[in-house]
């Protein structure tokens, strides 16, 4: 699995794909940040990081599909999938391997923003005046989210050898996963009755939840649960040339 | 007093020596059917094979086994169920009935072992294009988990000649030294059985005899299976040679009775007025065997490169027969073979 993880993390950098991943997110965030109006910190008033982790599930709705979208599409179109799957190493090592390296490229990405929380804390009044629990609780709920996109986008890339198809079915589950069952809660149906229960399958509620600070188990199983199931569903995909 | 030598059921021959009476194992003939060549160990044994899909049988019925020290050519043409073979003892898709097994490991229950001890060469050679060679075969051993996996590299790459080419993407080389480079990945872990499909196709003449070299000298060591549609591949690489059609076996031969098989033979017909004696026309120089076909019309087989026409002339002017048809055929290599594909 290691030497999968290996590969994948260097073919992200020797091509463009990692750098303009990593450019793309980092300049965005910035302008978000600090330079666009309405949304910017500076013209918030408040020390806190609130646009950034606002932010940063839709950037990575688009963003992650981006990146997981060539890990196994691209290994079917061109045939290496027929070497890969016959060397002896299981689908689990596989998928993980592929999993933690487009992972691990993401969590490159959000470092850089640790520069952002520094310059928060500076600029408050008086310095360190902001909520580092909350923050930290935040982006470990970021990096959760991060990891579910990742699982959905590498189950994406497993159904098809188009990364185009690869892309946009991985956007729309992405979508649906973190934002539609808030809106489902609010049909009349669930209205009321089973809205919360609805809106606990959402991505969302839990990311919310995670992001005052307190890391609630409840939370943790979600995600490792939809991570799991995820990468579960791309190993049956997978040896779907064996039914 | 007998003394038994051997304990393997081989074709013995009895000496004679004195008072005692020695059974001592002969040197296997060519003759024999393949399972009683037990000395060599079997590392592929494939048994009552099936694949279907929907209707089609892929793969009917097909039986065989595969030598150490064994190259064994699977003759077909496309779409005879080559590739489907060699994809499920690979591993890669799973058979709708009968066993593969590799060096004692069945491909379906124990996949990991059997893996472990297969070079894969597919169809296409596909490779990471954006990778450079050192890196994939680094790669490579990394999931083969091969030991002393530089210096193993280093090996491969000077064994199949990519010495020069070692610091390229794989994308920049031209297709014979990726051919060269698919052949590294499928050695590089050292494996007992090589199954390589198609390996020369759309290489040049000249990268062909390289290729073709390589496996020959890799087949001493190792289990090498090989697919192919070329009958002059097959004679110039392989030992044995198995022939697919349409999913079923159809001929598994050595090379040389194949050869005896599918050499050209030349076919003259002639016809004449008056009776012919057999015996006399079987005497004409280089006629290896003569057929009637009928009243008064006979059919001579003689090697391809002899024209016995003119001593069939002769022989029909001492013997005062009246020639009323002489005409000369001859099957080429490709005609026998699609005569056997029909």
């Amino acid at each position: 699995m290691f030497s999968i993880f290996k590969k994948e993390i260097n073919t992200f950098f020797s091509s463009l794909i990692g750098y303009i991943v990593i450019g793309v997110f980092l300049v965005l965030m910035g302008l978000i940040m600090w330079v666009f109006p309405e949304f910017s910190v500076l013209d918030n008033n408040y020390a806190n990081l609130d646009t950034l982790f606002g932010i940063a599930p839709m950037v990575f709705m688009f963003l992650i599909p981006a990146v997981t979208m060539r890990t196994f599409a691209e290994e079917t179109q061109s045939g290496t999938i027929e070497l890969l799957v016959t060397r002896p190493i299981t689908d689990w090592q596989i998928v993980g391997g592929k999993f933690l390296a487009c992972l691990a490229l993401v969590a490159f990405a959000l470092v850089p923003t640790v520069l952002y929380y520094f310059t928060v804390y500076q600029l408050g009044a008086p310095p360190g005046n902001l909520d580092s629990g909350g923050i930290l609780g935040s982006y470990i709920g970021l990096l959760f989210l991060a990891a579910a996109f990742v699982a959905i986008g590498v189950f994406a890339s497993s159904l098809t050898n188009n990364q185009i198809v690869a892309f946009v079915l991985a956007t729309f589950l992405c979508f649906f996963v973190y934002l539609a069952f808030d809106f489902l809660s609010r049909l009349p149906i669930f209205f009321g009755k089973t809205d919360d229960i609805v809106q606990a399958i959402g991505i969302e509620y839990h990311y919310n939840s995670m992001s005052r600070g307190v890391i609630d188990t409840r939370d943790v199983i979600y995600f490792v649960s939809v991570i799991a199931l995820f990468l579960a569903a791309t190993v049956l995909s997978l040896g779907r040339r064996r039914w | 007093m007998v003394f038994r030598l051997s304990s393997f059921p081989e074709k013995t021959e009895v000496f004679w020596g004195g008072r005692f009476l020695v059974l001592l194992p002969v040197q296997k003939s060519h003759f024999l059917p393949s399972h009683f060549l037990t000395s060599k160990k079997v590392s592929v044994k494939v048994s009552h094979l099936l694949k279907i899909y929907d209707t089609q049988r892929a793969v009917d019925d097909v039986t065989f086994e595969a030598r150490k020290g064994e190259v064994l050519g699977f003759l077909g043409p496309n779409g005879a169920g080559k590739t489907t073979t060699m994809k499920i003892i690979t591993g890669y898709l799973p058979q709708s009935g009968g066993k593969a097994e590799v060096c004692g490991f069945d491909v379906a229950e124990q996949p990991m072992e059997a893996r472990a001890r297969v070079g894969y060469l597919p169809e296409h050679n596909p490779l990471y294009r954006d990778m450079y060679v050192r890196e994939y075969l680094a790669f490579t051993a990394g999931v083969h988990k091969v030991k002393n996996a530089a210096k193993r590299v280093d090996e491969m790459v000077e064994r199949t000649g990519l010495v020069s080419h070692r610091h390229k993407q794989i994308g920049e080389l031209s297709k014979g030294y990726r051919q060269r480079v698919g052949l590294a990945q499928a050695m590089l872990h050292d494996p007992e059985v090589l199954i390589l499909d198609e390996p020369t196709s759309g290489l040049d003449p000249n990268q062909i005899v390289e290729i073709r070299q390589l496996i020959k000298d890799l087949g001493t060591e190792k289990t090498v299976i090989l697919s192919t549609h070329i009958l002059a591949e097959v004679e110039a690489v392989c030992d044995r040679a198995i022939i697919i059609n349409k999913g079923k076996l159809v001929a598994d031969a050595p090379i040389q009775e194949l050869k005896q098989q599918f050499t050209g033979q030349a076919l003259v017909t002639v016809e004449f007025a008056e009776n012919a004696d057999k015996n006399l026309l079987a005497k004409i120089k280089n006629v290896q065997s003569v057929k009637n076909l009928g009243k008064n019309q006979w059919q001579l087989t003689a090697p391809a490169d002899k024209d016995i026409r003119a001593e069939v002339f002769a022989f029909a002017v001492a013997n005062k027969l009246t020639l009323l048809e002489l005409r000369k055929e001859t099957y080429s290599v490709e005609e026998v073979f699609q005569q056997l594909t029909k």
